[in-house]
Protein backbone atom coordinates (compact mmCIF):
# COMPACT_ATOMS: atom_id res chain seq x y z
CA UNK A 1 0.00 0.00 0.00
CA UNK A 2 1.61 3.22 -1.08
CA UNK A 3 0.10 6.39 0.18
CA UNK A 4 1.19 9.94 -0.29
CA UNK A 5 3.04 11.43 2.65
CA UNK A 6 1.03 14.19 4.28
CA UNK A 7 3.74 15.31 6.63
CA UNK A 8 7.42 15.14 5.82
CA UNK A 9 10.12 16.13 8.31
CA UNK A 10 13.67 16.41 7.06
CA UNK A 11 16.63 17.13 9.33
CA UNK A 12 14.51 19.11 11.79
CA UNK A 13 16.64 20.80 14.45
CA UNK A 14 15.21 22.72 17.38
CA UNK A 15 16.67 24.79 20.16
CA UNK A 16 15.26 25.97 23.47
CA UNK A 17 17.43 28.99 24.15
CA UNK A 18 20.99 27.65 24.24
CA UNK A 19 20.12 23.98 24.45
CA UNK A 20 19.97 22.00 21.27
CA UNK A 21 17.05 19.58 21.62
CA UNK A 22 16.36 18.04 18.23
CA UNK A 23 19.44 17.01 16.28
CA UNK A 24 17.90 16.34 12.91
CA UNK A 25 14.60 14.50 13.02
CA UNK A 26 13.37 13.01 9.75
CA UNK A 27 10.07 11.19 9.46
CA UNK A 28 7.07 10.72 7.21
CA UNK A 29 3.41 10.36 8.01
CA UNK A 30 1.07 9.24 5.26
CA UNK A 31 -2.51 10.37 5.01
CA UNK A 32 -4.82 8.28 7.18
CA UNK A 33 -1.99 6.76 9.17
CA UNK A 34 -1.62 6.59 12.94
CA UNK A 35 2.02 6.92 13.89
CA UNK A 36 3.55 7.05 17.34
CA UNK A 37 6.72 8.55 18.65
CA UNK A 38 8.10 6.35 21.40
CA UNK A 39 10.97 7.20 23.66
CA UNK A 40 12.14 8.04 27.14
CA UNK A 41 11.50 11.26 29.00
CA UNK A 42 13.50 14.09 27.52
CA UNK A 43 14.16 12.29 24.24
CA UNK A 44 12.50 15.05 22.22
CA UNK A 45 9.07 13.61 21.44
CA UNK A 46 7.04 16.53 22.67
CA UNK A 47 9.53 18.94 21.15
CA UNK A 48 9.01 17.27 17.80
CA UNK A 49 5.27 17.91 18.03
CA UNK A 50 5.82 21.48 19.18
CA UNK A 51 8.25 22.05 16.34
CA UNK A 52 5.73 20.80 13.80
CA UNK A 53 3.14 23.14 15.31
CA UNK A 54 5.56 26.04 15.38
CA UNK A 55 5.35 26.43 19.15
CA UNK A 56 9.06 25.84 19.46
CA UNK A 57 10.12 28.94 17.56
CA UNK A 58 13.79 28.34 17.08
CA UNK A 59 13.86 25.57 14.51
CA UNK A 60 15.66 24.70 11.32
CA UNK A 61 15.29 22.07 8.65
CA UNK A 62 12.17 21.20 6.76
CA UNK A 63 8.60 20.55 7.87
CA UNK A 64 6.42 20.06 4.82
CA UNK A 65 2.71 19.64 5.26
CA UNK A 66 0.70 18.67 2.21
CA UNK A 67 3.70 19.63 0.10
CA UNK A 68 4.01 23.10 1.61
CA UNK A 69 6.97 24.21 3.72
CA UNK A 70 5.82 25.42 7.16
CA UNK A 71 9.03 25.85 9.07
CA UNK A 72 8.88 29.64 8.84
CA UNK A 73 5.21 30.00 9.72
CA UNK A 74 3.72 31.04 13.04
CA UNK A 75 1.58 28.56 15.01
CA UNK A 76 -1.73 30.18 14.12
CA UNK A 77 -0.93 29.97 10.39
CA UNK A 78 0.07 26.32 10.78
CA UNK A 79 -3.15 25.61 12.67
CA UNK A 80 -5.11 27.18 9.82
CA UNK A 81 -3.50 24.75 7.37
CA UNK A 82 -5.28 21.92 9.15
CA UNK A 83 -2.95 20.69 11.88
CA UNK A 84 -4.39 20.49 15.39
CA UNK A 85 -2.37 20.00 18.53
CA UNK A 86 -3.58 18.45 21.78
CA UNK A 87 -0.90 19.23 24.37
CA UNK A 88 0.10 16.97 27.23
CA UNK A 89 -1.14 19.47 29.80
CA UNK A 90 -4.38 19.58 27.78
CA UNK A 91 -4.70 23.36 27.91
CA UNK A 92 -8.32 23.45 29.03
CA UNK A 93 -9.32 27.05 29.76
CA UNK A 94 -10.49 27.40 33.34
CA UNK A 95 -12.37 30.63 32.67
CA UNK A 96 -14.61 28.90 30.15
CA UNK A 97 -17.12 26.10 30.68
CA UNK A 98 -17.06 22.82 28.79
CA UNK A 99 -19.32 24.01 25.99
CA UNK A 100 -17.35 27.24 25.56
CA UNK A 101 -14.10 25.29 25.53
CA UNK A 102 -15.53 23.09 22.81
CA UNK A 103 -16.71 25.92 20.63
CA UNK A 104 -13.70 28.19 21.14
CA UNK A 105 -11.41 26.86 18.38
CA UNK A 106 -12.17 28.45 15.03
CA UNK A 107 -13.62 26.27 12.28
CA UNK A 108 -10.93 26.48 9.65
CA UNK A 109 -12.49 24.41 6.90
CA UNK A 110 -15.44 22.17 6.08
CA UNK A 111 -15.40 18.54 7.01
CA UNK A 112 -14.99 18.95 10.75
CA UNK A 113 -17.38 17.21 13.07
CA UNK A 114 -20.56 18.95 14.07
CA UNK A 115 -21.19 19.53 17.73
CA UNK A 116 -23.71 16.66 17.69
CA UNK A 117 -21.17 14.26 16.25
CA UNK A 118 -18.69 15.31 18.90
CA UNK A 119 -21.28 14.65 21.60
CA UNK A 120 -22.01 11.24 20.05
CA UNK A 121 -18.37 10.35 20.41
CA UNK A 122 -18.00 11.94 23.85
CA UNK A 123 -21.41 11.77 25.57
CA UNK A 124 -19.88 12.79 28.88
CA UNK A 125 -19.16 16.27 27.49
CA UNK A 126 -22.84 16.89 26.79
CA UNK A 127 -23.63 15.92 30.35
CA UNK A 128 -20.96 18.23 31.77
CA UNK A 129 -21.57 21.07 29.31
CA UNK A 130 -22.07 23.78 31.92
CA UNK A 131 -19.21 22.84 34.23
CA UNK A 132 -15.99 24.78 34.39
CA UNK A 133 -13.51 23.12 32.05
CA UNK A 134 -10.87 22.42 34.67
CA UNK A 135 -13.37 21.00 37.19
CA UNK A 136 -13.63 17.82 35.12
CA UNK A 137 -11.76 14.67 35.99
CA UNK A 138 -8.46 14.01 34.25
CA UNK A 139 -10.02 11.61 31.79
CA UNK A 140 -12.87 13.96 31.00
CA UNK A 141 -10.43 16.81 30.47
CA UNK A 142 -8.47 14.64 28.07
CA UNK A 143 -11.67 13.86 26.16
CA UNK A 144 -12.49 17.57 26.03
CA UNK A 145 -9.00 18.41 24.80
CA UNK A 146 -9.32 15.89 21.96
CA UNK A 147 -12.95 16.70 21.25
CA UNK A 148 -12.47 20.40 20.74
CA UNK A 149 -9.94 20.02 17.95
CA UNK A 150 -12.28 17.72 16.00
CA UNK A 151 -14.71 20.52 15.30
CA UNK A 152 -12.22 22.67 13.44
CA UNK A 153 -11.98 20.61 10.28
CA UNK A 154 -8.30 19.86 10.86
CA UNK A 155 -7.57 16.36 9.63
CA UNK A 156 -4.10 16.00 11.07
CA UNK A 157 -3.93 15.58 14.82
CA UNK A 158 -0.89 15.81 17.06
CA UNK A 159 -1.70 14.11 20.35
CA UNK A 160 0.81 14.44 23.16
CA UNK A 161 0.56 11.58 25.67
CA UNK A 162 -3.22 11.34 25.68
CA UNK A 163 -3.18 8.44 28.16
CA UNK A 164 -0.77 9.85 30.73
CA UNK A 165 -1.97 9.42 34.29
CA UNK A 166 -5.34 7.99 33.36
CA UNK A 167 -7.14 4.92 34.68
CA UNK A 168 -6.97 1.78 32.48
CA UNK A 169 -10.68 2.00 31.64
CA UNK A 170 -10.23 5.53 30.34
CA UNK A 171 -7.11 4.54 28.42
CA UNK A 172 -9.14 1.85 26.69
CA UNK A 173 -11.82 4.39 25.86
CA UNK A 174 -9.27 6.76 24.36
CA UNK A 175 -7.87 3.87 22.33
CA UNK A 176 -11.35 3.25 20.92
CA UNK A 177 -11.75 6.91 20.08
CA UNK A 178 -8.43 6.98 18.24
CA UNK A 179 -9.54 3.97 16.21
CA UNK A 180 -12.82 5.69 15.36
CA UNK A 181 -10.94 8.78 14.25
CA UNK A 182 -8.69 6.63 12.09
CA UNK A 183 -11.70 5.05 10.42
CA UNK A 184 -12.98 8.52 9.69
CA UNK A 185 -9.80 9.33 7.83
CA UNK A 186 -7.95 11.40 10.39
CA UNK A 187 -4.17 11.27 10.35
CA UNK A 188 -2.64 11.09 13.80
CA UNK A 189 0.86 11.56 15.13
CA UNK A 190 0.91 10.40 18.71
CA UNK A 191 3.47 10.71 21.46
CA UNK A 192 3.43 7.79 23.87
CA UNK A 193 5.49 6.27 26.64
CA UNK A 194 3.12 3.35 26.99
CA UNK A 195 3.98 1.20 24.00
CA UNK A 196 1.50 -1.49 24.94
CA UNK A 197 -1.19 1.12 24.37
CA UNK A 198 0.55 2.45 21.28
CA UNK A 199 0.70 -0.99 19.72
CA UNK A 200 -3.10 -1.26 19.92
CA UNK A 201 -3.73 1.86 17.87
CA UNK A 202 -0.75 2.65 15.65
CA UNK A 203 0.33 1.54 12.19
CA UNK A 204 3.95 2.42 12.76
CA UNK A 205 6.25 3.53 15.55
CA UNK A 206 9.29 5.74 15.53
CA UNK A 207 11.73 5.51 18.41
CA UNK A 208 13.19 8.84 19.47
CA UNK A 209 16.42 9.07 21.40
CA UNK A 210 18.58 12.13 22.14
CA UNK A 211 16.72 14.24 19.63
CA UNK A 212 17.00 11.77 16.73
CA UNK A 213 14.90 9.02 15.22
CA UNK A 214 16.89 5.88 16.01
CA UNK A 215 14.51 3.19 14.83
CA UNK A 216 11.28 2.47 13.08
CA UNK A 217 9.00 -0.48 13.81
CA UNK A 218 5.84 -1.32 11.93
CA UNK A 219 2.74 -2.03 13.96
CA UNK A 220 2.51 -5.74 13.28
CA UNK A 221 6.19 -6.26 14.10
CA UNK A 222 5.84 -5.01 17.66
CA UNK A 223 5.58 -8.42 19.25
CA UNK A 224 8.64 -9.76 17.47
CA UNK A 225 10.57 -6.64 18.41
CA UNK A 226 9.36 -6.54 21.97
CA UNK A 227 12.76 -7.00 23.59
CA UNK A 228 14.38 -4.37 21.44
CA UNK A 229 11.63 -1.87 22.22
CA UNK A 230 11.82 -2.58 25.92
CA UNK A 231 15.52 -1.91 25.79
CA UNK A 232 14.86 1.46 24.13
CA UNK A 233 12.19 2.47 26.61
CA UNK A 234 13.42 0.82 29.79
CA UNK A 235 15.09 2.98 32.38
CA UNK B 1 -23.67 55.99 47.27
CA UNK B 2 -21.79 52.91 48.28
CA UNK B 3 -25.04 51.20 49.25
CA UNK B 4 -26.40 51.93 45.80
CA UNK B 5 -23.29 50.46 44.29
CA UNK B 6 -23.46 47.45 46.55
CA UNK B 7 -26.96 46.64 45.48
CA UNK B 8 -25.67 46.58 41.93
CA UNK B 9 -22.89 44.15 42.78
CA UNK B 10 -25.53 41.46 42.84
CA UNK B 11 -26.31 42.30 39.24
CA UNK B 12 -26.12 40.29 36.05
CA UNK B 13 -22.70 38.84 36.60
CA UNK B 14 -22.61 38.91 40.37
CA UNK B 15 -24.04 35.43 40.57
CA UNK B 16 -21.03 33.87 38.92
CA UNK B 17 -21.17 34.66 35.25
CA UNK B 18 -23.87 32.26 34.15
CA UNK B 19 -26.06 34.04 31.67
CA UNK B 20 -29.58 33.36 32.84
CA UNK B 21 -32.11 34.32 30.25
CA UNK B 22 -35.51 35.79 30.91
CA UNK B 23 -37.07 37.57 33.82
CA UNK B 24 -34.46 36.57 36.35
CA UNK B 25 -31.64 38.16 34.40
CA UNK B 26 -33.63 41.19 33.35
CA UNK B 27 -34.63 41.83 36.94
CA UNK B 28 -31.10 43.00 37.74
CA UNK B 29 -30.82 45.14 34.65
CA UNK B 30 -34.09 46.85 35.53
CA UNK B 31 -33.00 47.29 39.16
CA UNK B 32 -29.75 48.85 37.98
CA UNK B 33 -31.54 51.28 35.68
CA UNK B 34 -33.95 52.28 38.45
CA UNK B 35 -31.04 52.92 40.80
CA UNK B 36 -29.40 55.09 38.12
CA UNK B 37 -32.64 56.98 37.58
CA UNK B 38 -33.46 57.61 41.24
CA UNK B 39 -29.95 58.20 42.60
CA UNK B 40 -29.62 61.91 41.68
CA UNK B 41 -32.60 62.72 43.90
CA UNK B 42 -30.81 61.23 46.88
CA UNK B 43 -27.18 62.17 46.22
CA UNK B 44 -25.56 65.24 44.66
CA UNK B 45 -25.84 64.57 40.89
CA UNK B 46 -22.44 66.02 39.90
CA UNK B 47 -20.78 63.67 42.37
CA UNK B 48 -22.67 60.75 40.85
CA UNK B 49 -21.76 61.86 37.35
CA UNK B 50 -18.11 61.92 38.40
CA UNK B 51 -18.39 58.37 39.71
CA UNK B 52 -19.99 57.21 36.47
CA UNK B 53 -17.23 58.78 34.37
CA UNK B 54 -14.55 57.08 36.42
CA UNK B 55 -16.56 53.86 36.42
CA UNK B 56 -16.59 53.91 32.63
CA UNK B 57 -12.86 54.60 32.63
CA UNK B 58 -12.29 51.64 34.97
CA UNK B 59 -14.54 49.40 32.87
CA UNK B 60 -12.44 50.26 29.83
CA UNK B 61 -9.26 49.49 31.74
CA UNK B 62 -10.69 46.25 33.11
CA UNK B 63 -11.49 45.05 29.60
CA UNK B 64 -7.75 44.92 29.05
CA UNK B 65 -6.48 43.80 32.46
CA UNK B 66 -9.36 41.56 33.45
CA UNK B 67 -10.07 39.86 30.16
CA UNK B 68 -6.77 39.91 28.26
CA UNK B 69 -4.41 40.04 31.24
CA UNK B 70 -2.55 43.10 30.03
CA UNK B 71 -1.73 45.69 32.70
CA UNK B 72 -1.58 49.08 31.06
CA UNK B 73 0.04 51.79 33.08
CA UNK B 74 -0.75 54.53 30.62
CA UNK B 75 -4.49 54.69 30.27
CA UNK B 76 -4.53 58.27 31.55
CA UNK B 77 -3.17 59.22 28.13
CA UNK B 78 -6.47 58.26 26.50
CA UNK B 79 -8.63 59.56 29.32
CA UNK B 80 -6.84 62.91 29.53
CA UNK B 81 -6.22 63.48 25.84
CA UNK B 82 -9.87 62.81 25.03
CA UNK B 83 -10.77 65.36 27.69
CA UNK B 84 -8.56 67.97 26.04
CA UNK B 85 -9.86 67.25 22.57
CA UNK B 86 -13.53 67.33 23.46
CA UNK B 87 -12.98 70.44 25.60
CA UNK B 88 -11.16 72.15 22.75
CA UNK B 89 -13.72 71.39 20.05
CA UNK B 90 -16.59 72.40 22.33
CA UNK B 91 -15.03 75.68 23.35
CA UNK B 92 -13.26 76.75 20.16
CA UNK B 93 -15.36 75.17 17.44
CA UNK B 94 -18.66 75.39 19.29
CA UNK B 95 -19.84 71.90 18.38
CA UNK B 96 -22.59 70.14 20.31
CA UNK B 97 -21.56 67.82 23.16
CA UNK B 98 -22.32 64.54 21.41
CA UNK B 99 -20.24 65.59 18.39
CA UNK B 100 -17.37 66.63 20.68
CA UNK B 101 -17.51 63.26 22.42
CA UNK B 102 -17.53 61.44 19.10
CA UNK B 103 -14.54 63.39 17.79
CA UNK B 104 -12.54 62.82 20.98
CA UNK B 105 -13.46 59.14 21.20
CA UNK B 106 -12.60 58.49 17.57
CA UNK B 107 -9.23 60.21 18.05
CA UNK B 108 -8.51 57.90 20.96
CA UNK B 109 -9.36 54.90 18.80
CA UNK B 110 -6.63 56.04 16.40
CA UNK B 111 -4.18 56.73 19.25
CA UNK B 112 -5.12 53.33 20.71
CA UNK B 113 -4.17 51.54 17.48
CA UNK B 114 -0.81 53.34 17.37
CA UNK B 115 0.04 52.76 21.04
CA UNK B 116 -1.33 49.25 20.89
CA UNK B 117 0.83 48.27 17.94
CA UNK B 118 3.90 49.29 19.90
CA UNK B 119 2.88 47.97 23.31
CA UNK B 120 1.36 44.54 22.62
CA UNK B 121 4.68 43.22 21.39
CA UNK B 122 5.67 42.78 25.00
CA UNK B 123 4.00 41.29 28.06
CA UNK B 124 3.98 41.84 31.80
CA UNK B 125 6.20 44.51 33.24
CA UNK B 126 7.54 45.48 29.79
CA UNK B 127 4.04 46.09 28.50
CA UNK B 128 3.29 48.23 31.54
CA UNK B 129 6.49 50.23 31.08
CA UNK B 130 5.95 50.79 27.37
CA UNK B 131 2.44 52.09 28.01
CA UNK B 132 3.78 54.29 30.81
CA UNK B 133 6.46 55.71 28.54
CA UNK B 134 3.95 56.45 25.78
CA UNK B 135 1.56 58.12 28.19
CA UNK B 136 4.37 60.26 29.59
CA UNK B 137 4.94 61.51 26.05
CA UNK B 138 1.29 62.46 25.89
CA UNK B 139 1.70 64.22 29.24
CA UNK B 140 4.61 66.19 27.84
CA UNK B 141 2.54 67.17 24.80
CA UNK B 142 -0.29 68.29 27.06
CA UNK B 143 2.12 70.36 29.11
CA UNK B 144 3.79 72.03 26.13
CA UNK B 145 1.33 72.35 23.31
CA UNK B 146 -0.79 75.40 22.82
CA UNK B 147 -4.27 74.02 22.58
CA UNK B 148 -4.09 72.42 26.02
CA UNK B 149 -3.03 75.69 27.68
CA UNK B 150 -0.31 73.96 29.73
CA UNK B 151 -0.68 74.39 33.47
CA UNK B 152 -3.95 76.29 33.14
CA UNK B 153 -5.77 73.62 31.18
CA UNK B 154 -8.89 74.38 29.20
CA UNK B 155 -11.28 76.20 31.50
CA UNK B 156 -14.87 77.34 31.26
CA UNK B 157 -15.88 74.74 28.70
CA UNK B 158 -19.58 75.16 27.87
CA UNK B 159 -21.76 72.10 28.37
CA UNK B 160 -23.84 73.04 25.38
CA UNK B 161 -27.07 71.42 24.41
CA UNK B 162 -27.50 67.73 23.55
CA UNK B 163 -28.21 67.49 19.81
CA UNK B 164 -28.48 71.26 19.98
CA UNK B 165 -31.90 70.86 21.61
CA UNK B 166 -31.64 69.88 25.27
CA UNK B 167 -29.51 72.13 27.43
CA UNK B 168 -27.12 70.27 29.71
CA UNK B 169 -26.47 73.23 31.99
CA UNK B 170 -28.44 71.94 34.96
CA UNK B 171 -26.90 69.32 37.23
CA UNK B 172 -29.72 66.89 36.65
CA UNK B 173 -29.62 67.05 32.88
CA UNK B 174 -25.86 66.55 32.75
CA UNK B 175 -26.22 63.65 35.16
CA UNK B 176 -28.75 61.89 32.96
CA UNK B 177 -26.63 62.54 29.90
CA UNK B 178 -23.61 60.96 31.61
CA UNK B 179 -25.74 58.07 32.87
CA UNK B 180 -26.87 57.45 29.29
CA UNK B 181 -23.28 57.37 28.03
CA UNK B 182 -22.32 55.10 30.91
CA UNK B 183 -25.12 52.63 30.22
CA UNK B 184 -24.17 52.46 26.54
CA UNK B 185 -20.52 51.88 27.42
CA UNK B 186 -21.43 49.28 30.02
CA UNK B 187 -23.72 47.39 27.64
CA UNK B 188 -21.06 47.47 24.95
CA UNK B 189 -18.42 45.96 27.22
CA UNK B 190 -20.93 43.41 28.52
CA UNK B 191 -21.63 42.31 24.97
CA UNK B 192 -17.93 42.14 24.11
CA UNK B 193 -17.11 40.02 27.14
CA UNK B 194 -19.92 37.56 26.47
CA UNK B 195 -19.28 37.27 22.75
CA UNK B 196 -17.10 34.63 21.08
CA UNK B 197 -14.51 37.41 20.75
CA UNK B 198 -14.55 37.78 24.54
CA UNK B 199 -13.98 34.07 24.95
CA UNK B 200 -10.96 34.20 22.70
CA UNK B 201 -9.64 37.09 24.82
CA UNK B 202 -10.04 35.01 27.97
CA UNK B 203 -8.23 32.11 26.33
CA UNK B 204 -5.37 34.45 25.40
CA UNK B 205 -5.16 35.66 28.98
CA UNK B 206 -5.02 32.13 30.28
CA UNK B 207 -2.77 30.39 27.82
CA UNK B 208 -1.61 32.39 24.85
CA UNK B 209 0.40 29.55 23.32
CA UNK B 210 -2.67 27.32 23.35
CA UNK B 211 -4.86 29.98 21.76
CA UNK B 212 -2.26 30.44 19.01
CA UNK B 213 -1.98 26.75 18.34
CA UNK B 214 -5.75 26.53 17.97
CA UNK B 215 -5.37 28.95 15.09
CA UNK B 216 -5.89 32.41 16.55
CA UNK B 217 -3.60 35.27 15.65
CA UNK B 218 -3.43 36.44 19.26
CA UNK B 219 -1.67 39.72 18.44
CA UNK B 220 -4.63 40.85 16.39
CA UNK B 221 -7.02 40.06 19.23
CA UNK B 222 -4.82 41.88 21.71
CA UNK B 223 -4.56 44.90 19.45
CA UNK B 224 -8.31 45.03 18.99
CA UNK B 225 -8.90 44.72 22.73
CA UNK B 226 -6.33 47.44 23.39
CA UNK B 227 -7.98 49.72 20.88
CA UNK B 228 -11.46 49.12 22.31
CA UNK B 229 -10.14 49.79 25.78
CA UNK B 230 -8.42 53.02 24.68
CA UNK B 231 -11.53 54.15 22.86
CA UNK B 232 -13.75 53.60 25.88
CA UNK B 233 -11.24 55.33 28.16
CA UNK B 234 -11.44 58.22 25.71
CA UNK B 235 -15.22 58.17 25.89
CA UNK B 236 -14.99 58.41 29.67
CA UNK B 237 -12.53 61.32 29.54
CA UNK B 238 -14.54 63.20 26.94
CA UNK B 239 -17.68 62.83 29.03
CA UNK B 240 -15.97 63.92 32.21
CA UNK B 241 -15.07 67.25 30.61
CA UNK B 242 -18.76 68.04 30.21
CA UNK B 243 -19.36 67.46 33.90
CA UNK B 244 -16.51 69.61 35.23
CA UNK B 245 -16.19 72.00 32.27
CA UNK B 246 -12.46 71.70 32.72
CA UNK B 247 -9.68 69.71 31.06
CA UNK B 248 -6.49 69.77 33.08
CA UNK B 249 -3.13 68.09 33.44
CA UNK B 250 -4.44 65.95 36.32
CA UNK B 251 -6.22 63.74 33.81
CA UNK B 252 -3.05 62.84 31.88
CA UNK B 253 -0.68 62.24 34.78
CA UNK B 254 0.66 58.81 35.61
CA UNK B 255 -1.14 59.11 38.96
CA UNK B 256 -4.39 58.97 37.03
CA UNK B 257 -3.18 55.76 35.34
CA UNK B 258 -2.49 54.40 38.82
CA UNK B 259 -5.86 55.49 40.11
CA UNK B 260 -7.69 53.39 37.53
CA UNK B 261 -5.57 50.36 38.43
CA UNK B 262 -6.57 50.89 42.06
CA UNK B 263 -10.26 51.22 41.22
CA UNK B 264 -10.24 48.04 39.19
CA UNK B 265 -8.34 45.96 41.74
CA UNK B 266 -10.39 47.28 44.65
CA UNK B 267 -13.68 46.53 42.93
CA UNK B 268 -12.64 43.21 41.46
CA UNK B 269 -10.59 42.63 38.35
CA UNK B 270 -12.22 40.52 35.67
CA UNK B 271 -15.75 41.12 36.93
CA UNK B 272 -18.15 43.32 35.02
CA UNK B 273 -19.34 45.30 38.04
CA UNK B 274 -16.03 45.41 39.90
CA UNK B 275 -14.70 48.55 38.22
CA UNK B 276 -17.99 50.35 38.88
CA UNK B 277 -17.85 49.55 42.58
CA UNK B 278 -14.13 50.37 42.71
CA UNK B 279 -14.70 53.74 41.07
CA UNK B 280 -17.51 54.42 43.55
CA UNK B 281 -15.25 53.63 46.49
CA UNK B 282 -12.25 55.61 45.28
CA UNK B 283 -14.22 58.69 44.24
CA UNK B 284 -16.21 58.65 47.50
CA UNK B 285 -12.99 58.31 49.43
CA UNK B 286 -11.52 61.32 47.66
CA UNK B 287 -14.60 63.33 48.52
CA UNK B 288 -14.71 62.28 52.15
CA UNK B 289 -11.02 62.84 52.68
CA UNK B 290 -10.79 66.06 50.66
CA UNK B 291 -10.62 68.20 53.80
CA UNK B 292 -7.61 66.47 55.28
CA UNK B 293 -5.59 67.09 52.14
CA UNK B 294 -2.46 65.11 51.39
CA UNK B 295 -3.24 62.42 53.95
CA UNK B 296 -5.66 61.05 51.32
CA UNK B 297 -2.88 59.26 49.50
CA UNK B 298 -1.78 57.55 52.73
CA UNK B 299 -5.29 56.34 53.45
CA UNK B 300 -5.65 55.26 49.84
CA UNK B 301 -2.39 53.35 50.06
CA UNK B 302 -3.44 51.61 53.26
CA UNK B 303 -6.76 50.59 51.75
CA UNK B 304 -4.97 49.23 48.73
CA UNK B 305 -2.62 47.16 50.91
CA UNK B 306 -5.57 45.91 52.93
CA UNK B 307 -7.38 44.95 49.74
CA UNK B 308 -4.44 43.02 48.37
CA UNK B 309 -3.82 41.22 51.66
CA UNK B 310 -7.37 40.44 52.75
CA UNK B 311 -9.63 40.34 49.73
CA UNK B 312 -7.52 39.85 46.68
CA UNK B 313 -10.44 39.29 44.35
CA UNK B 314 -11.79 42.76 45.12
CA UNK B 315 -15.19 43.61 46.56
CA UNK B 316 -17.27 42.17 43.74
CA UNK B 317 -14.98 39.16 43.29
CA UNK B 318 -15.29 38.26 46.98
CA UNK B 319 -19.05 38.78 47.08
CA UNK B 320 -19.67 36.60 44.04
CA UNK B 321 -17.29 33.92 45.34
CA UNK B 322 -19.19 33.98 48.62
CA UNK B 323 -22.53 33.67 46.80
CA UNK B 324 -21.23 30.75 44.77
CA UNK B 325 -20.00 28.98 47.90
CA UNK B 326 -23.34 29.51 49.60
CA UNK B 327 -25.22 28.23 46.60
CA UNK B 328 -23.14 25.06 46.35
CA UNK B 329 -23.44 24.28 50.08
CA UNK B 330 -27.18 24.78 49.73
CA UNK B 331 -27.33 22.45 46.77
CA UNK B 332 -25.18 19.64 48.11
CA UNK B 333 -27.10 18.53 51.22
CA UNK B 334 -30.20 18.10 49.04
CA UNK B 335 -28.38 16.14 46.39
CA UNK B 336 -26.55 13.96 48.92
Amino acid sequence: MTRESLLVLRDLQTWYGESHILHGVSLDVAEGEVVTLLGRNGAGKTTTLKSIMGLARHRRGSVAFGGQETVHLSPNRIARMGIAFCPEERGIFSSLNVRENLTLPPVIRDGGMSLDEVYDLFPILLERGGSVGTKLSGGEQQMLAIARILRTGAKFLLLDEPTEGLAPVIVEQIGRIINVLKERGYTILLVEQNFRFASTVADRHYVVEHGRIVDEVSGNAVSSNREKLEAYLGV
Amino acid sequence: MSTNEMSKTLGPDGGGGALVVGWKANRWWIAGLIVLAVAPFLVYPIFLAKILCFALFAIAFNLLLGYVGLLSFGHAAFFGMAAYISGHVMKEWGVTPEVAILIATASMAVLGVVFGMIAIRRQGIYFAMVTLALSQMVYFLALQSEFTHGEDGIQGIPRGAFLGLVSLESSLSIYYFVAGVFVLGFLFVYRVIHSPFGQVLKSVRENEARATSLGYDTDRYKLLAFTLSATLAGLAGATKVLVFQLASLTDVTWQMSGEVVLMTLLGGVGTILGPVVGAGIVVSMHNLLAEIGSVTTIVQGLIFILCVLVFRRGVVGEVSAWLRRRRSTKKHPRAG
